[in-house]
């Protein structure tokens, strides 16, 4: 699509803003919409009914918050360091952002076609643990900055076990970008690689164990690493009155809010992308079909979005049945059970893909 | 060569999302161990006592209600007791049998508090929304007898204040049959849920030694092993006519004492309350409510001490009456008072977090504390 | 299960004239009168002694006994000094199931009574209680500060005697409005 944007504007440099401007589009009406599915679902699971009154069923009820808050005085505590303060929720934000350059919406969109797509993911996802550790320090409160060193250990550790899953993955397919490993899983949903794999054969049946394993373990390093419970003791409210960003209100917290769902959304398209085929329909293309073809990326990038917003509602799901583990309790998870078995996981496949 | 370390002074202030009220507790650390506890409390101190002493005996009725707010039936209950053992009144019988049927209803309604407020602080969201649900419906049927859903003023010294109504019955009985399957759903959803059971189990252990002689009563004490319950070994009222269990810890999913202990003794003691009022809703006999209350109650002199068995243990009233209208001294015994000093013992060598679970598994009501 | 009677025949056998008189005669729980410097040492028995084991204190409640005496001074005029402050001790058994009252009468000018802390420790925040409402001073208490009312309160006000005056000011703040 990138041609597309050159052709129309016919510069470039023009081109390619346009081009990475549409996740923007695309992600902050998702994450207001994210809001309110959280808001109604969590209202639903405990037996009453969220917002009735701001538009039918409460779907304005967002764009009242966010006007509220807008409107709200920008409070700096006095002993506040205020670059840092300042520049916090940005670098959070832009972590989340960046993520979705790599990350296919269809086939034929993509925010820029890189090799290493995941690895640059993962990569600036790391970015987030740094805007974190600003916010709880340059706020000059001592539960904040407990709140932000739980938040980074917490982070940094669970990078591992999605790492080496991830790795398990690439080991199967052979490429690190995403686009590819899309494609890949085409046709039909037993070609996912949930389910073993395109290439059919003893191997696929054998892979599948290890596949579901492999996406148990990547979907909980997942909830840890954007801080839903039961691994939200950074933002833990009842020990820690609200974590590292106590002190921040107006406009500053609702950009940690909203980036707080794009995070959610970047890691349910990874797990989608990697294990459930990504922008690819379970049963065929209607337009493939009709023969219209030009209806099958727009097909595609609803499949995307609705294997997205699926996972993020199991995410909420989660949160609102689970109680939240104790610091020590969760790293033990981290480095006692879920490392060495994402290892075991990684060279039984890496062993089973040498025998193809 | 050694550093020089100091501990750190933590202050979980008078306000906290999950110190069940006003109270402060002082936390020493070493990085995140507590190497002491400190409560202090006061922060609701409202002279109750100094109080009694200026206003005649019904006057001190709906002050009674304010200690322990979450269970006020209770303070009424002991406070008629007391004074009606100081005045040798005789109740009619249909008044002991609604008494005992509001002063379950109300454990229940208390517990459920307990354990809703307990789950939030684990950070389980959802049974705390499930458990208010459900005692709404004990709070509507309070108010169709006495007008009040929190603070009654119901039970009076020698009789009650209204009659109940014509439908109670029916609708007691409807509530606990849509009530008794929410408690398994209740135990299914938290009470099992391993996550929980990691945080609560072998935290906080009170040996039953200790627990004796910090005087703890009711289920922390029952949750360390000790079957003791006032309602069966010293009973007052009638409760020594219904046929019931009483629940004790036993260590199941830890040591025996551990917070989950305690946490579930309540949790058994809800299914309990609905035994007892269904008996007690069987055997309901007719009468006047109001045939023994005196025109003006002015006991001889001569001093007296009542207890009942509060959802949070035992719940005493000292009377000291010198012959006037107004009592001369008139002591509270609040059970989370004496259940809060145990709090140092307890939190030794945990984490910051698990201070969190003690204090709920505690279950203190700060106007108890304080009066 | 023993009966006030033959606990207070005990009491007496073992310490004599620390025991004062048991008054059982008005209604409705009996009580042994008992000296202020012998408390703990009547506590530890009471709860060591094999057939009594009181083994739990239920309240501990300071009163203010309002009995001073009218005396007249040199210009004849009368005032009211002196009078008592007592200590109730409410027992019971657990294992046998009985209960005793233990008063503990002291005088008001200077009221000092020995701790049962160290025989039960429930009685250490009641004896912290005891002595912020009505003044009375614990020995060997590990900690005897106020605990109900704030801690700068004044030092001699006890609000729960029945001479009490509300204080002025506290803090700046004019109290009586």
């Amino acid at each position: 699509m990138l041609e597309l944007f050159t052709e129309l504007t016919g510069d470039a440099l023009l081109g390619m803003i346009i081009n990475s401007l549409i996740p923007l589009v695309f992600v902050i009406p998702l994450a207001l919409f994210f809001v309110w599915l959280e808001r109604k679902v969590s209202a639903h699971m405990q037996d009453r009914l969220g917002p009735m009154i701001t538009g039918s069923h409460g779907w304005l009820q967002t764009f009242a918050d966010v006007l509220k808050l807008l409107q709200k005085e920008d409070i700096i505590p006095a002993d506040a360091d205020r670059k840092l303060f300042t520049i916090a929720p940005i670098l959070v934000f832009a972590g989340s952002y960046a993520a979705f350059a790599a990350i296919p919406f269809s086939s034929a969109y993509i925010g820029s076609e890189i090799d290493m797509g995941i690895f640059y993911v993962v990569a600036v996802s790391g970015l987030v643990v740094a805007g974190i550790l600003m916010a709880g320090w340059s706020s000059n409160n001592k539960y904040s900055l407990l709140g932000a060193m739980r938040s980074v250990a917490q982070i940094i550790s669970y990078e591992i076990p999605t790492v080496l899953v991830i790795l398990s993955i690439v080991v199967l397919a052979g490429t690190l970008n995403l686009l590819k490993i899309s494609e890949m899983q085409t046709a039909y949903f037993w070609n996912w690689f949930i389910f073993g794999g395109p290439e059919p054969g003893l191997i696929k049946f054998l892979l599948i164990p290890f596949m579901f394993a492999g996406f148990l373990i990547l979907y909980i390093s997942s909830l840890a690493e954007v801080n839903r419970t039961p691994f939200d003791i950074p933002e833990a409210e009842s020990e820690l009155v609200a974590g590292y960003h106590t002190e921040y209100s107006g406009m500053k917290f609702a950009m940690f809010f909203l980036s707080e769902y794009a995070n959610m959304f970047v890691v349910s398209a990874i797990v989608s992308a990697v294990f459930f085929g990504g922008y690819q329909s379970p049963f065929g293309y209607l337009g493939n079909s009709l023969g219209i073809s030009w209806l099958v990326p727009i097909e595609q990038f609803f499949w995307f979005t609705a294997k997205g917003i699926f996972f993020v509602f199991v995410q909420m799901w989660l949160r609102w049945t689970l109680p939240r583990l104790r610091v020590d309790q969760l790293m033990a998870v981290c480095w006692k059970y879920l490392i060495p078995y994402s290892f075991v996981n990684l060279i039984i496949i890496a062993f089973l893909e040498l025998y193809r | 060569m050694s550093i020089k370390t100091e501990h750190m002074v933590l202050n979980m202030g008078p306000q906290h999302p999950s110190t069940h009220g006003v109270l402060r507790l002082e936390l020493e650390l070493n990085g995140e161990l507590i190497v002491n506890v400190k409560p202090h409390i006061g922060y609701l101190h409202r002279c109750f006592e100094k109080h009694a002493e200026a206003m005649t005996y019904p006057q001190i009725i709906p002050y009674t209600d304010r200690i322990d707010y979450l269970a006020s039936i209770y303070n009424n209950f002991g406070y008629a007791v007391t004074v009606e053992k100081l005045m040798g009144i005789q109740v009619p019988e249909r008044v002991e049998y609604i008494r005992v049927i509001f002063g379950e209803l109300q454990r229940i309604a208390s517990h459920l508090v307990a354990i809703g407020t307990y789950g939030l602080d684990i950070g389980a969201f959802t049974p705390f929304l499930y458990c208010f649900r459900d005692r709404e419906k004990i709070l509507s049927l309070f108010e169709m007898t006495c007008g009040a859903r929190l603070l009654y003023n119901y039970i009076w010294v020698g009789g009650l204040s209204h009659d109940i109504h014509p439908e109670f019955v029916r609708l007691t009985r409807e509530f606990l049959n849509y009530f008794r399957p929410q408690v398994e759903e209740l135990n299914q959803l938290l009470s099992y849920n391993k996550i929980f059971i990691e945080r609560t189990a072998n935290i906080g252990i009170l040996p039953a030694e200790t627990a004796i002689n910090f005087g703890m009563t009711g289920p922390n004490l029952r949750g360390s092993g000790v079957k003791f319950d006032l309602r069966r070994n010293d009973p007052y009222s009638i409760y020594d006519r219904f046929d019931f269990d009483i629940p004790v810890g036993d260590g199941r999913m830890g040591t025996v004492g551990d917070c989950w202990d305690r946490y579930f003794v309540r949790v058994l003691e809800i299914e309990q309350s609905i035994r007892i009022i269904e008996q007690a809703l069987d055997q309901i006999p007719e009468g006047d409510v109001s045939s023994a209350i005196p025109k003006r109650i002015k006991p001889p002199v001569g001093s007296v001490y009542g207890r009942v068995e509060n959802p949070r243990g035992e719940l005493g009233y000292f009377l000291i009456s010198d012959g006037g209208l107004n009592p001369f001294r008139l002591k509270v015994r609040g059970p989370s008072f004496v259940s809060l000093s145990v709090m140092g013992e307890l939190c030794k060598g945990h984490l910051i977090a698990d201070v969190i679970a003690i204090l709920g598994s505690i279950d203190i009501v700060l106007g108890e504390v304080d009066r | 299960m023993k009966s006030s009677k033959e606990i207070f025949e005990i009491l007496k056998a073992e310490f004599g004239d620390k025991i004062l008189e048991l008054k059982e005669d008005i209604p409705v729980d009996p009580y042994i009168i008992v000296t202020p410097d012998s408390t703990e040492k009547i506590a530890r028995f009471l709860h060591d002694s094999s057939d009594l084991q009181f083994d739990s204190l239920m309240v501990l409640s300071g009163v203010d006994d309002n009995n001073p005496v009218k005396t007249k001074d040199e210009e004849g005029t009368e005032s009211l000094s002196g009078g008592t402050l007592s200590v109730y001790y409410h027992l019971y058994s657990i294992p046998l199931n009985h209960k005793i009252v233990i008063r503990a009468v002291t005088e008001k000018e200077n009221p000092m009574v020995q701790s049962v802390e160290s025989v039960w420790k429930t009685a250490d925040w009641h004896e912290r209680e005891a002595f912020d409402m009505v003044g009375i001073r614990f020995e060997n208490h590990p900690d005897l500060t106020r605990i109900l009312l704030p801690y700068d309160w004044d030092e001699s006000s006890f609000p729960l005697r029945k001479d009490y005056k509300n204080p002025e000011f506290y803090q700046g703040m004019k109290i009586p409005y």
